[in-house]
């Protein structure tokens, strides 16, 4: 079997997480800027399982779990913050929410 | 079998340009669920199985869910019924590209499940081995952000009873 | 001093010794203190006995002191009195000191005894006005500075008195402060001497830093043994010096303001600006001629500004129509005379002229204020007309006045003393001295003419205004003194009283007879044009462009105005927005606008934060890769 070279999952995992990192930059809706930071990563993880694999280690794969635990967590805060937002402003869009402004 | 690795990213990668170019949520999600899956097989075949398998079993199996479920919370009361998303152009986007993944997947079972890392596959005991071992610490720590998520998530979505207690929720 | 000579006739109000020298500026200073302070209880006549008496006493004592004086000639010819040590710095310890010498000594008499009568005559004049009190509060601070001018001994109390004297004229001249011109016309005054003033103080310097010293006569002795005839730092000092004499005595350049300065009431006009403090600068070139005779080039100069003054204000008091600004262009051309006289190095011939003018200025200038008081304020001698029958008393004086300023021979007083300027100024020989002795001439000719025309304008022809009020006794007496003076004041010796000074005699060789008639001819010849003219009623000799430009004093106002002022406002006017400041308020401009900058990218907007989060991070890393990959 020929391998893949272990430089095109990074390459891949760059390409999801430049595509998650437009996304929180373009979109307005909350979820839909929570579901690109999902993508980031999960592009995250998948680096670092490429990684592990490239030295058959089971390290990047502990990571990749560790990183899974993070996004779950965020993800629960995230939702919850999302649905308090929603309960005030009575909107999704993120342009509203610029009380902060100086 | 080199070639399905870079279909699968191929996939993952249009799938997620899907995603963020969508406009209804729940389409997105879809989208997003399959690009979930495409990043699962590259773990079978870069010789993760355990991985694949978590993948699959949390990330898109339950955040993403929970992603739905929440989804459907907030757009419950505009209106929107089931009719929508069983129009073909709801669905079939994902499934053609979930169908390509199970060929995939099918034709990598059929081969003998090859991995194109550079040794052997890791498999799931190295990494319980592992986790029990150097990484124990680790593991506590995660336990402990899982509870912090817990506590946190579980008061922010607290009902609110007065005005005073809505300002200190938000803070 | 026919009559001074005999003690006896003094002993009945007891001699005052010459230790008692210190009483004379004291009685003034001490009648300030009070009017001052406790004026406002004692009432009309209270504030006249003590304002006038005040200076009335002290021309006793100045008399008293005098006999003891010139009786009994201390040595040297000079008196000091140190009262105390006024400050001690490094090497400066100017003292209090009082010196009477025999110039001082006259000059202490002029001031106290014309001081007094025009006092007197205040008591009268200022009757109805609601500043009686301050009038004499401040005419009394002014006798007590004037009196410490001419009898300091140290240079830096006399300076102490002219910064005084300089104080007291402003107060006095802006008396009438509710009009803002009386105010401009003091700020005038004040300013224009100031210049001198400035000039004086880097003279002292000179002086001091030089020869280490401010006591008048160690520093003249010091200066006759220390710096040679000629050098540069007495030549700087006495030119230094001058610019003083030639601000405080309103001679060229300095001579604005003394025509201005006519805003003050008219007894103020008599003292201060004909009878003593314009006199100061001639005082303090007379008393500091030592150390002008080692700056020879400046004593030139000296009697060229003097001559060059007295012609030119001549002719600008022939176009004047206000009967005070004519008296004040006068004055500035009288002083000319005493200043040209320095010139020639003769101290007694300007004293004496000085003397002689204190007598007549304030004559004629108190008889103008009886005439002003007559025509309810009216000053335009074209308007006025046939006063001799109805104010005797003010023609009396007025032309008592004029006679002696036109110095009518032999029964005026001027007479003697002008004829002892020219004459010195003949006898300093060689083109200077012929040439001053024509401009004194030339002088004398165009001053009979411009003092005669009032007398026929006002005193004769038709009745102009109808005249109202009488000058009381108040005013009436002290006129009446002085014109007995003015006419018979050439009797007091004074050339001989300061022999001991430079100066020749007052007789008259007859080798010079012919120049003498030459004047006397001069001024009845001016007389007489103005008989003709004005008995006329025509109101001005001059053809209109010559009338108009010397009305306006030669124009120097004009010239002032284009060189100095304008200047100076149009630089003020561009550095209005204040330039200098720019730069700091840039500063903060630049600050606020980087604020503002800066501010804009705290938009609120969630995408904006994360954009920028992103481009901060490529760009970190993007440096990093850069560096990493440059070898």
């Amino acid at each position: 079997m020929t391998a893949v070279p272990a430089d095109h999952a990074l390459y891949a995992a760059a390409a999801l997480f430049a595509l998650g990192l437009i996304g929180v930059m373009v979109r307005r809706n909350l979820i839909f800027v929570l579901m690109s930071l999902e993508i980031m990563l999960n592009a995250t993880g998948l680096a670092f399982v490429a990684g592990g694999a490239r030295w058959g280690q089971a390290d990047g794969q502990i990571l990749f779990l560790l990183v899974l635990t993070l996004a779950a967590a965020e993800v629960a805060i995230g939702l919850a913050l999302l649905l308090a937002v929603h309960l005030r402003v009575g909107s999704l869009d993120a342009d509203q929410l610029s009380r902060l402004r100086g | 079998m080199v070639i399905a690795f870079y279909i699968a990213v191929a996939v993952a990668l249009l799938a997620t340009v899907l995603v963020i170019t969508g406009r209804n949520p729940v389409h997105a999600l879809l989208y997003l669920v399959v690009s979930l899956l495409a990043v699962a097989v590259i773990f079978l075949l870069l010789g993760a199985p355990f991985a694949a398998a978590l993948e699959v079993i949390i990330y898109a199996g339950a955040i993403m869910v929970l992603f739905l479920f929440v989804v459907m919370m907030l757009t419950v009361g505009s209106g929107e019924t089931a009719a929508p998303l069983l129009r073909p152009q709801a669905w079939i986007g994902p499934s053609l590209l979930a169908a390509v993944l199970l060929i995939e997947l099918a034709a990598w079972l059929a081969l003998g499940m090859p991995s194109h890392g550079q040794a052997h596959p890791v498999a799931p005991k190295a990494v319980g081995t592992a986790l029990l071992g150097p990484y124990l610490l680790a593991v506590e720590l995660a336990s402990m952000l899982l509870l912090a998520g817990l506590v946190g998530a579980w008061h922010l979505g607290r009902p609110d009873d007065s005005a005073a207690p809505q300002q200190q929720a938000l803070s | 001093m026919i009559w001074f000579q005999n003690p006896a006739d003094w002993n009945q109000l007891g001699s005052v010794q010459l230790d008692g020298l210190w009483l004379v500026p004291a009685l003034p200073l001490a009648a300030f203190l009070v009017l001052a302070l406790f004026g406002g209880g004692i009432g009309r006549r209270g504030v006249a006995v003590l304002g006038a008496g005040s200076v009335g006493l002290a021309a006793l004592v100045a008399g008293s002191i005098a006999v003891a004086f010139l009786t009994s000639m201390p040595a040297d010819g000079a008196f000091t009195q140190t009262l105390w040590t006024w400050f001690s710095v490094g090497d400066l310890h100017p003292a209090m000191a009082l010196h009477l010498d025999r110039l001082s000594l006259v000059m202490m008499l002029i001031i106290t005894w014309v001081g007094f009568l025009i006092l007197l005559y205040s008591t009268g004049y200022m009757q109805d006005d609601d500043g009686y009190r301050r009038f004499f509060v401040y005419m009394d601070l002014f006798v007590f500075f004037m009196l410490v001018l001419v009898l300091a001994g140290d240079l830096l109390l006399l300076f102490l008195g002219w910064e005084g004297v300089g104080l007291c004229s402003y107060l006095l001249i802006g008396f009438w402060y509710q009009d803002a011109d009386n105010g401009r016309a003091a700020r005038k005054a004040f300013i224009v001497t100031r210049i001198g003033d400035a000039a004086f103080v880097a003279g002292l310097l000179i002086l001091f830093t030089g020869l280490g010293g401010t006591d008048i006569a160690t520093l003249l002795g010091q200066a006759k043994a220390a710096w040679p005839a000629g050098s540069a730092l007495p030549v700087a000092a006495a030119l230094l010096l001058l610019g003083g004499a030639v601000g405080k005595s309103a001679q060229l350049p300095l001579q604005v303001w003394l025509p201005d300065a006519m805003a003050g009431p008219t007894p103020v006009s008599a003292l201060i600006h004909a009878a003593t403090m314009v006199t100061a600068g001639v005082y303090l070139i007379a008393r500091m001629l030592p150390l002008y005779e080692l700056a020879p080039a400046v004593l030139t100069l000296v009697g060229a500004i003097g001559a060059l003054t007295l012609l030119l204000s001549a002719f600008a008091a022939l176009a004047q129509h206000d009967i005070k600004r004519i008296l004040a262009y006068s004055t500035i051309s009288q002083i000319g005379y005493m200043v040209m006289a320095l010139g020639v190095g003769s101290v007694s011939a300007a004293l004496y002229h000085l003397m002689t003018h204190a007598f007549f200025k304030a004559l004629l200038f108190l008889a103008a204020g009886a005439v002003i008081q007559s025509m309810n304020g009216e000053h335009d001698i074209r308007k006025m007309g046939g006063l001799w029958r109805q104010r005797p008393i003010a023609f009396t004086g007025f032309l008592a006045g004029a006679a002696s300023l036109a110095a009518l021979p032999l029964v005026t007083a001027g007479f003697y003393s002008k004829g002892m300027i020219l004459d010195a100024a003949l006898s300093a020989g060689g083109t200077d001295g012929r040439l001053l002795w024509l401009a004194g001439t030339t002088g004398a000719f165009l001053t009979a003419l411009y003092i005669f025309r009032p007398v026929f304008l006002v005193f004769f022809g038709p009745i102009g205004i109808e005249p109202t009020a009488r000058p009381g006794l108040a005013m009436a007496l002290p006129i009446l003194v002085l014109s007995a003076l003015a006419l018979g004041g050439g009797l007091i010796d004074v050339p001989a009283l300061l022999a001991g000074f430079n100066g020749p005699g007052v007789q008259i060789p007859a080798t010079r007879l012919v120049a003498e008639l030459i004047v006397v001819g001069l001024g009845l010849l001016g007389v007489l044009l103005a008989y003709l003219a004005f008995a006329a009623r025509r109101t001005s000799l001059l053809p209109a462009w010559l009338g108009d430009w010397a009305y306006t004093g030669l124009g120097f106002d004009w010239l002032y105005h284009r060189l100095i002022l304008a200047p100076y406002l149009a630089i003020a006017r561009l550095v209005r927005r204040d330039p200098v400041d720019r730069p700091f308020d840039g500063l903060a401009w630049t600050a606020r606008r980087g604020h503002r900058l800066l501010s804009a990218t705290q938009t609120g907007q969630l995408r904006w934060y994360a954009s920028a989060t992103v481009l901060g991070g490529v760009l970190v890393v993007g440096t990093v890769l850069l560096l990493a990959v440059t070898p």
